[in-house]
């Protein structure tokens, strides 16, 4: 018993946050496969149905934005990159929680990180896919768009790889493609698990297929975590440029206001932060809906509120600098740029940012708040938001206040930037309300692999406590 | 056609009984055997007698012939195809190469990282004679099982059978091919 005892304060010791007394290896089988083998619950229905409007939403803008071109958006002469860059850069960002739960924690051997990776890799997946939307069809004729991939034509022309636009959609459908085979690795033996529990045949022959013939012997482990490893191993780089390279998109062009060296650290932690807050909010929903409060505890939860109050700060330190360096550079357009920012005709979406992104964060230095649903809840949004108007300040104050005051307009969306934007949401969910229905959201197999009864010195003799 | 036998599973309780049985299993001089369990076990490797992963090599190599022919790729269209000067920079202006060549490496290499440990464990396979079993369907919840094949040259459905009673393996099957 002692021995047992021991071994599980060892494993607090290394950020345990699971209580191995409520958990069996068979009880997590059950948990989490029994969510996509019982009967759908009428909520998901009412909640599909939702996302589903919405997407259908997302198609019908889409096709009249074809049909009609660009100027269906509120774009104008000098806001040439409106609503849909915006999008692209939140949507971008918040997947990057996702690959950091799954990559970078996973390097550093945060063994909490397994209770909420699927999930958060799941996000991931379909936030990009939602943020690749965007500059697909923002370029007004979409029947082009594979003029941006090197592909040899009859106009013996080749895409400029000088350009950050051009890095982007390297970096972007790249991070789309690593991210999905890195979520499809971690998914196999859990695959495995649905097909061994599978009654109906049709069932039984889609899982089958999808696990590949897996069969859990150790000689398929040991290639098996090599693999996952190597797949956390490169996608950490992955992250950290991915969001660098977007802001590239900015930061190499000369107008005053996204002409900063500090653009690529600033948005890779803007990215983890909002990212975690789009983590947060969908993990209350889930855990709440199907009461996973065992496995997804109070401390998983406080350890992300906490990452938020960094990354939030890192944020909140590059708003500052900025203003900094304007002033410290001496030069006037760089000054006016961020003058015009604070208390210009834009002020009204830059005091929004600052109180969503920076303010608010600051409640979670109070352990009571950091660990109350729903003050998490509220906050996480609220975050989302601020991130998002973060995207529209730095977009659209530099654009509509260029060098000539004679260029300057006012940018105000239209109708259409509005349901495009809203319909992005009914794609998200309607995907992750799919992919919480028919796959299993928390990784069985990793859970059981940290629980203390998995280690085999834990059973050393009068250590047999379970 | 008369069953053909392929070879035989046993189930043990926990990870540290699978961990001894695979070391008395290795030690007894069977080499086509292998543990199954719904997770890796930490140790397994050394108890079965098994080498590191050879994956990692793959990977490797995969990553230099990413990088290097994104880096070709972008050279040749950019100086050679399609010279274009663009804000005054040298064709050849290696620093712009690098955001893209850095992807296309990465995306190579995590290709490799899945389809290279698929092909090195001989996957996707449609059957394998673990399945003839059962049971066996239990080392994707809570079981742990350790199987030998008849290939094995220490195989003999009877003598194997009483030694894996005697490692303590439990709910003992010969894997018959139907």
């Amino acid at each position: 018993m002692a021995n047992g005892t021991e071994n599980i304060a060892e494993y607090s010791g290394t950020e345990q946050a699971l209580d191995p007394d409520k958990l069996s290896f068979r009880g997590i089988t059950d948990k989490i496969s029994g969510i996509t083998e019982r009967r759908t619950p009428p909520v998901w229905f009412v909640a599909f149905g939702a996302a589903f409007s919405l997407f259908l939403v997302l198609l019908g803008s889409i096709g009249y934005l074809i049909w009609e071109g660009v100027g269906i958006w509120g774009l104008n002469n000098p806001v040439g990159w409106g609503w849909a860059i915006i999008n692209f850069v939140w949507w971008v960002g918040i997947g990057h929680a996702g690959t950091l739960i799954s990559a970078i924690l996973f390097l550093l051997r945060q063994r909490w990180r397994t209770s909420i990776n699927r999930f958060a890799e799941a996000m991931t997946l379909f936030a990009i896919l939602c943020a690749l939307i965007f500059p697909g069809i923002h370029v007004g004729r979409i029947w082009v768009a594979y003029w941006m991939a090197p592909l040899p034509n009859q106009m013996s022309m080749w895409p400029n790889f000088r350009s950050p636009l051009l890095w982007d959609v390297f970096a972007v459908s790249t991070y789309f493609t690593a991210s999905l085979l890195f979520w499809y690795t971690g998914l196999i033996p859990d695959l495995a698990t649905f097909r061994d529990r599978a009654k109906k045949k049709i069932k039984k022959l889609i899982f089958g297929i999808l696990s590949l013939g897996w069969r859990g012997g150790n000689r398929q482990w040991r290639h098996y975590e090599l693999a996952y490893l190597i797949l956390a191993g490169i996608s950490t780089p992955l992250v950290l440029s991915v969001h660098s390279v977007v802001s590239t998109d900015f930061a190499v062009s000369i107008l005053p206001g996204w002409h900063t060296t500090i653009f690529p650290p600033y948005f890779v932690a803007g990215a983890i932060f909002s990212g975690f807050a789009m983590v947060v909010t969908l993990t209350i929903i889930a855990r709440k809906i199907f009461s996973l409060d065992h496995i997804i505890t109070l401390d998983h939860l406080e350890k992300m509120n906490k990452i938020m109050l960094l990354t939030g700060m890192m944020v909140g330190y590059a708003y500052s600098i900025e203003f900094f360096i304007a002033w410290y550079s001496g030069n006037i357009y760089e000054q006016f740029a961020f003058l015009n920012r604070a208390f210009g005709n834009y002020s009204w979406a830059y005091w929004i940012m600052i109180s969503c992104n920076v303010l608010i964060p600051q409640i979670f230095w109070v352990k009571r708040w950091r660990r109350a649903v729903p003050v998490m809840f509220v906050a996480s949004i609220i975050i989302n938001i601020g991130m998002w108007f973060e995207r529209f300040v730095i977009v659209v104050t530099s654009l509509s206040r260029d060098f000539l005051p004679a260029n300057w307009d006012y940018y105000r969306p239209t109708f259409w930037d509005i349901s495009t934007f809203v319909g992005s949401f009914g794609l998200f969910f309607t995907l992750f309300l799919l992919f919480i229905r028919l796959l299993p959201m928390i990784s069985m197999t990793e859970i059981k692999g940290v629980l203390p009864q998995a280690d085999p010195y834990h059973h050393c003799p009068g250590g047999h406590n379970e | 056609m008369s069953d053909k036998i392929m070879g035989i599973i046993a189930r043990f309780e926990n990870t540290a009984d699978l961990l001894s049985a695979a070391e008395k299993t290795r030690d007894a001089g069977y080499n086509k055997f292998d543990c199954h369990s719904p997770f890796p076990i930490h140790g397994m490797d050394k108890a079965m007698g098994l080498k590191r992963s050879g994956l990692g090599w793959l990977v490797g190599i995969s990553g230099i012939i990413g990088t290097s022919s994104a880096l070709l790729l972008q050279w040749w269209t950019s100086t050679i195809d399609y010279p274009l000067v663009i804000s005054g920079k040298p064709l050849f202006s290696f620093q712009a190469y690098v955001p893209v060549t850095f992807a296309l490496g990465v995306l190579l290499s995590a290709f490799t990282a899945l389809f290279g440990m698929l092909i090195l464990n001989g996957l996707p396979r449609l059957s394998h004679p673990v399945f003839y079993s059962d049971k066996f369907a239990r080392f994707s919840d809570d079981g742990f099982f350790l199987s030998i094949e008849s290939d094995d040259a220490n195989f003999d459905p009877r003598q194997t059978a009483k030694f894996l009673e005697s490692i303590g393996g439990k709910d003992i099957e010969l894997l018959r091919r139907e």
